[in-house]
């Protein structure tokens, strides 16, 4: 890929304006001091001395362009992305282009200005760059407008680039347009430009947000601080579905600093994903003291029904059910079950398992919220600032209109943005006391809090054919009550052309409440189909990555995948006892993703993951390196999962709620990534924030049972014995 | 009880029970938010700070402990961002969601200086006190790798 003339030691600096408004963008002079922590909530306004040429963006009169970006930055390079999807159309130099958080309070009262300022499903580029990109291109005909009315000529004849409006001898800033841009209302607005036209897209783009995230200065919801702010420290029943019963607040109320004790209450029975579950709160003059007094505090709990349940009883249910058929059943492509039921014919089964997982984004969950009489200023852990505002109102009692909910970074969030009641304890204790409020959960809370990621079970059968190709499949996966439909990401809707095919899904109850975590579904269920893939194919004498090959024919953006692992993985069965590659290819939030995994196991069964290979057809990539930035933190964050990770359930709560017991990667174990594309460039755009993840299970596993002879069947595989002899 | 700590050549006095863990008086009584919480129990190192030119987890040493040290935060590791390792992470981008690598920067500046050339094993042995969830392990390799360099020269 080509990379455009930006100077890397050009730093991008950033500065905190007033009113905690952080503009991120080249060469601005970097501050960095404690008061800047403190915000004051103020109203939302554009930065001084620019001219809105329409809701995303400003010029000022030097040409800065500053775009306002929708969406939540959590790590994934959004700020970055849309702000090259605007400078793209607008033709504006790199060097120029600023980037702040947009405001939510304009985008609810304005009729939803901004489209949608959800940020989740790897959708900003793939979904939401034709919008946009609309912004920037309206903006450049605007201005090429304004130039054409002064100068008396046609718009047509007007070029604008890099800042500069000309035609003929005539010249002029987009800073000198920019006011009568502003007031042009065109006939029609322009078409976006196409692939191939792009000066900007498909370069490597520095992320934008780096420079307050080296010195402290860039501010997180855990880092927000109001005047005559108090802190709290909040509990919820330890087993999902239970409720408070009582608690002795006068037994810690003389502890220093400690100022109350309220009950959270449960706003209805059934939990939606951001309802208020029964909880309560300990408020003092420090998070440490409101945390301590909420150790001490002597609570009784209704810990309800939830309390029997464990996941080995839930693993036992699940195996018992996949010998049963289930009322949930879906044939794909014809009854397989004759066939396999059929005397004589060569049955291939396997079955897979993964447990509950979690979030633990570095940042635990952290919320201020403010509410006074005039209005409600609101700083939380999100992934959706207007939602965060219809939430903060709704648990308020006001109008989203007097309600305000401040950008700010994330420190992770991975799909708990969207499903968490954090805002609503926050707004509802500032509500009560009548003061600024932070709440902040404890790691330990946040694991026993979160809405997991659910535990999943497949079995798959197939029969095969005389040439060694499957002729029916059954496949038969087991959720939990809370999302089923997890259960069938990449299952269901599996690849391969087999000619019957089945889909059966049965459910497991459970207390633990479940929500979206980076690639939901597909992030456990690769490991269950893509080691069965690789079963099948060696039960029919085939080499795993030919019969991929074979059994997508007609599927160009699987055999894109294929062929370019086939050309640059150098795969083989063949490798010496100890030794293993192996291959697995996922489909997830539109792209089509294959990993090479090579590992080496002693004989005694240290497993070493040696290398990642990850090659991606998402369509389209706008930075290559930014993307591959979130190539690798894929790899990472599926690799925690799979060789350690597993949340232990036992007795309705999770044992292991701290990194103490829920181990996670870190840099010793980290292998070396390379990262490969394979673009259709079809027309079809796939997303890159979570798709690398799903096929790095089943590859390691694959490799493990070339090296070893053994199939792994669950996670956390370090808790198999891999050893061989 | 009033304690005297000495944080980035400041010296500062706090109002706070003895036993309350440093990283909470750097946050919330001195208002250094750039030291981070992320598990309370010296695991995931994103409370990393420089105690007397060593990296500590400030949610391990309790406040009366650290009376008469150095103490360094993230904001005193240079007035301007320009730490070799600071400067390697800008050109390495290394951050994603950024919230860990106060603590990693602090760890990173702490290993070179008793290694000013690491190889990748004292890498991997000093930095794996610290989480990163994003896992820009790869990117932290390179910058240090490269923050020698700077080093160096």
């Amino acid at each position: 890929m080509d990379k455009i003339d930006l100077s890397r030691r050009a730093f991008i600096r950033t500065a905190v304006a007033a009113g905690g408004g952080m503009v991120l963008g080249f060469n601005i002079p970097a501050t960095r001091d404690a008061a800047a922590a403190t915000v004051q909530p103020e109203l939302w306004k554009p930065p001084a001395g620019g001219v809105e040429v329409n809701a995303w963006l400003t010029i000022d009169a030097d040409g800065v362009v500053t775009i306002r970006v929708p969406h939540t930055e959590m790590g994934q390079g959004g700020m970055t992305s849309v702000a090259q999807l605007v400078a793209e159309e607008l033709d504006v130099p790199w060097e120029k282009v600023r980037a702040v958080l947009a405001d939510a309070n304009r985008h609810v009262t304005r009729g939803n200005e901004y489209k949608d300022m959800s940020t989740g499903g790897s959708n900003l580029v793939r979904n939401r760059h034709p919008h946009i990109m609309q912004a920037g291109a309206s903006a450049r005909e605007r201005l090429r407008e304004a130039a054409a009315r002064k100068w008396g000529v046609d718009r047509a004849q007007v070029t604008a680039k890099q800042g500069v409006l000309t035609a003929g001898a005539n010249r002029g800033t987009y800073g000198e347009f920019a006011t009568a841009a502003a007031q042009i209302a065109l006939p029609q607005e322009p078409k976006i430009k196409a692939y191939g036209d792009w000066w900007l897209l498909g370069k490597d783009v520095p992320r934008m947000d780096v420079a307050p995230k080296v010195n402290g200065s860039a501010i997180y919801p855990i880092d927000v601080r109001v005047p005559g702010m108090v802190y709290a420290a909040v509990r919820a029943c330890p087993v999902p579905g239970g409720r408070l019963k009582s608690f002795d607040f006068a037994a810690v109320k003389a502890r220093p600093g400690v100022i109350a004790a309220i009950e959270l209450k449960q706003s209805k029975a059934n939990l939606g994903n951001s309802d208020m579950r029964s909880a309560i709160a300990v408020v003092a003059d420090s998070f440490y003291r409101a945390k301590v007094a909420l150790d001490l505090m002597p609570i009784e709990w209704d810990l309800g029904p939830g309390a029997q349940n464990s996941y080995a009883a839930m693993d036992a249910q699940a195996r018992d059910l996949m010998d049963k058929e289930a009322k949930h059943a879906e044939e794909v492509r014809g009854d397989p079950r004759p066939l396999l039921a059929s005397p004589g014919g060569k049955v291939v089964t396997g079955s897979y398992a993964r447990p509950y997982e979690t979030h633990a984004p570095m940042s635990p969950p952290a919320a201020v919220a403010n509410v006074t009489a005039e209005r409600v200023d609101v700083w939380s852990f999100t992934q959706n600032v207007a939602a965060t505002l219809l939430l903060a109102a709704d648990q308020a009692g006001r109008s989203p209109k007097d309600v305000f909910v401040h950008g700010t970074f994330q420190g992770g969030a991975f799909g708990q943005g969207n499903a968490v009641d954090i805002t609503r304890q926050a707004v509802e204790l500032s509500k009560q006391l009548g003061k600024p409020v932070k709440v902040i959960w404890t790691r330990e809370e946040d694991t026993a809090q979160a809405r997991s990621r659910p535990p999943i079970w497949a079995r798959f059968q197939a029969v095969l054919g005389a040439d060694g190709l499957p002729t029916a499949m059954l496949s038969r996966a087991v959720g939990e009550t809370f999302n089923p439909a997890y259960a069938d990401r990449g299952i269901a809707n599996m690849p391969y052309n087999v000619p019957h095919f089945r889909y059966e899904r049965h459910v497991v109850p459970t207390n633990i409440p479940v929500g979206p975590n980076r690639a939901p579904g597909n992030n456990a269920n690769g490991f269950t189909i893509e080691q069965y893939v690789d079963e099948l194919a060696l039960a029919g004498g085939w080499d795993p990555l030919e019969w991929r090959i074979k059994m997508t024919e007609g599927n160009e953006r699987w055999q894109r995948v294929l062929l370019k692992l086939k050309e640059v993985s150098g795969f083989t069965t063949k490798l010496p006892r100890g030794q293993g590659m192996g291959i697995a290819v996922v489909e997830s939030h539109g792209s089509t993703v294959g990993v090479c995994a090579t590992v080496e196991v002693t004989r005694r069964g240290q497993l070493s993951v040696e290398k990642i290979l990850v090659v991606t057809n998402s369509g389209y990539v706008i930075n290559p390196r930014a993307a591959n930035e979130q190539v690798y933190g894929c790899v990472a964050w599926e690799l925690s999962h799979t060789l350690q990770g597993g949340l232990d359930l036992r007795e309705g709560r999770f044992r292991n709620t701290n990194f103490d017991g829920y181990k996670l990667t870190r840099m010793a174990d980290m292998p070396p990534v390379e990262s490969v594309y394979a673009m259709s460039q079809d027309g079809w755009w796939g997303g890159f924030g979570e798709t690398a993840g799903p096929p790095t299970p089943p590859a390691i596993a694959n490799a493990i049972f070339f090296a070893t002879g053994k199939r792994i069947r669950s996670t956390p595989i370090l808790q198999h014995n891999l050893s061989w002899a | 009880m009033n304690l005297t700590l000495s944080v980035n050549g400041t010296s500062h006095q706090v109002d706070v029970e003895p036993e309350t863990p440093l990283l909470w008086v750097l946050r919330d009584t001195i208002g250094l938010t750039g030291t981070k919480y992320g598990c309370g129990i010296a695991q995931c190192g994103a409370c990393m700070v420089h105690i007397d030119g060593q990296a500590v987890k400030s949610c391990n040493v309790n406040a009366a402990a650290a009376v008469g040290k150095r103490i360094t935060t993230i904001e005193g590791l240079s007035p301007d961002s320009s730490h070799p390792v600071q400067k390697a992470w800008l050109e390495h981008t290394v951050p994603q969601c950024g919230y860990c690598q106060s603590g990693q920067i602090m760890s990173a500046a702490a290993l070179l200086q008793r290694a000013p050339n690491p190889t990748d094993r004292q890498i991997d042995d000093a930095m794996s006190e610290n989480l990163c969830r994003c896992g820009t392990y790869l990117q932290i390799r390179e910058a240090i790798h490269a923050a020698a360099k700077l080093g160096r020269s």
